[in-house]
């Protein structure tokens, strides 16, 4: 154990005082459940320390599901001006955002903080944080975690309801299976793209901005409908970066709507497998994001 | 003025030190006004000339508000959170007994934040924009210096505003939700989300009056051309200036309030 006490990026370290017995590694099966409890905890700290100023929570809660009702509001006041937007109604462009807001503000509540990396890698508080017997994703994901985002939630599932009432949907055991598993794909989605976008700050800490062009850019895009924008931004958004898969191309069967880009139409089923997919991706980047990581040693 | 001067130069030389973070917020700029951009199309393809715009004007508006997004604070960005800090820490105090005015101090300091952003996040994405899309440039020197002339006053109505909300914290010390809560407010109301000129009825009448069309809308309109002449033009600036002068006048009235009544946080 000559090594104990020097942090290994991504390893918890426990220094044992020579002579004593060392204990047994936790069995795999256990880190999981472990790292969840860590991240309960964290949570839970912050969330405590949230609500210390209650007036504020309270507006920042409403604040945060405001600040993305615009979003609805600047949809309703275009919908005031015409029926059809790209060919797609207000009902239908309502579940667009409703499903796309849902899938974002899940994975901004989860994991929404790990933007604030790179000011942790350039102030150094990260290496604190190397050396906790928890892992380093945990901390961070849970780093700062914030209740209000649920605003943005909340506000997101009620623009879906209203939409779902005004469709008049030909549902069938599939399609409606497919909601639930649009939604935790596309969280999932998104997720993998925090995470990305987290990875990459290992080394371009100050660009942490562009991360936001994918993350609130891509819910800005799939809120509207495909038919508005450029064929070239639909495919990159297809294959480059799987938003599509969020929402624009599950919503093609539950609306009735024609595919964007004419592929088969069993593409419409496998956001499932596009989540697992950019998830892999995204560990792999985080995994050698931290390996890389050098301390900048103040 | 000395004082106010090095301050200002601080604050520009403070935000053009990280310019890797510069460039990456230009290239977010770009991917929301693109985005922006094609929704703006869709909407005037089926609506030529909606709120007296055409295609193009109304493509430019969006690059517009892209452009002044960081240099008007359109959401927030600019000092107030760190007002709001050294409130909450007490730190303010030493601000309090230094020689000089705390609302010309953090106005220095804002104007020179600005002076970069309107050079470094402000021109860059009109120049990504001019390569993406056909846009509607001022055909006359003048309406440029009025442009930029607007551009200024629109930091200052911007900065008095948010100078109001940073001193809220001096009530209730945790001052994040009034921020978000005016972020939200000036991202509406100054034309970001929409312009203020497609708003229906009432609400695009009261949008237009309201301090946060000094931000974005005035400095669009002057740019496009859409002001109206010379005259109209003036009475813009007028517009912008009245309400700086207002909302400065308040931001001095609330601080002399603060220091008065409000017992500083120690530690």
């Amino acid at each position: 154990m000559a090594d104990a006490g020097v942090p290994r990026a991504g390893r918890p370290v426990r220094p044992f005082p020579p002579g004593e017995p060392v204990p047994p590694e936790e069995p795999a099966w256990r880190r999981p459940a472990d790292g969840l409890r860590a991240y309960g905890l964290i949570v839970g700290m912050w969330t405590r320390s949230a609500l210390a100023y209650r007036l504020s929570f309270v507006m920042m809660t409403f604040g945060n599901g405001a600040l993305t009702a615009l979003d609805f509001a600047a949809v309703a006041i275009i919908f005031g001006h015409t029926t059809r937007l790209g060919g797609f109604s207000l009902a239908q462009t309502a579940f667009l955002y409703g499903t796309s807001g849902m899938a974002i503000g899940l994975a901004d509540l989860l994991l929404g903080s790990m933007d604030g990396l790179g000011q942790r890698v350039r102030d150094g508080t990260l290496d604190a944080m190397l050396v906790r017997p928890v892992p380093v994703f945990v901390q961070v994901a849970a780093d700062r975690f914030a209740l209000r985002r649920l605003g943005r939630v909340s506000q997101a599932a009620l623009v879906l309801a209203w939409s779902l009432s005004r469709l008049d949907v030909a549902w069938t055991p599939g399609t409606v299976l497919l909601l639930p598993v649009m939604l935790v794909s596309g969280a999932a989605i998104f997720s993998a793209v925090f995470t990305l976008g987290a990875a990459f700050q290992f080394r371009f800490g100050d660009a942490s901005e562009v991360q936001n062009s994918f993350t609130y850019g891509g819910n800005a895009l799939t809120q509207y409908p495909p038919t508005v924008f450029a064929k070239e931004l639909v495919r990159g958004a297809t294959f480059v970066v799987p938003l599509a898969f969020v929402n624009w191309l599950p919503a093609t069967l539950i609306l009735g709507t024609p595919q964007p880009l004419g592929l088969p139409r069993w593409v419409d089923w496998v956001s499932p497998l596009v989540a697992a997919a950019v998830c892999a991706a995204a560990a792999v980047a985080w995994q050698a994001g931290l390996r890389s990581y050098r301390s900048t040693g103040s | 003025m000395g004082v106010y001067r090095a301050v200002l130069a601080g604050g520009f030389r403070r935000y053009a030190t990280y310019r890797v973070a510069t460039l990456a917020g230009v290239f977010t700029n770009a991917v929301f006004g693109m985005i922006m951009a094609y929704t703006y199309i869709a909407l005037w393809r089926v609506r030529p000339h909606l709120g007296g715009y055409d295609e193009t004007q109304a493509v430019t508006f969006v690059w517009l508000g892209q452009a002044l997004l960081t240099t008007t604070a359109l959401m927030g960005g600019g000092c107030e959170t760190e007002l709001i800090n050294r409130i909450r820490t007490g730190d303010v105090a030493i601000d309090l007994y230094r020689p000089v005015d705390l609302q010309g101090w953090w106005l220095a300091t804002d104007l020179g934040r600005a002076a970069f952003q309107v050079v470094g996040r402000g021109v860059l994405p009109m120049a990504v924009a001019a390569l993406l899309f056909p846009l509607a440039w001022p055909s006359s020197p003048l309406v440029w210096l009025a442009f930029l002339v607007a551009v200024a006053l629109g930091v200052v109505v911007s900065f008095a505003v948010r100078y109001l909300v940073a001193l809220v914290a001096f009530w209730l010390l945790d001052g994040a939700g009034v921020v978000i809560l005016s972020n939200l407010v000036a991202l509406f109301f100054s034309g970001m989300v929409l312009p203020l000129t497609v708003f229906p009825g009432a609400l695009g009448t009261a949008a237009r009056v309201l301090p946060w069309s000094a931000l974005l809308q005035v400095p669009a309109d002057v740019f496009l051309g859409r002001a109206g002449g010379a005259a109209g033009v003036l009475g813009r600036l007028a517009f912008q200036a009245a309400w700086a002068a207002v909302l400065l006048g308040a931001g001095r009235l609330m601080q002399s309030v603060a220091t008065r009544k409000v017992v500083v946080q120690g530690g």
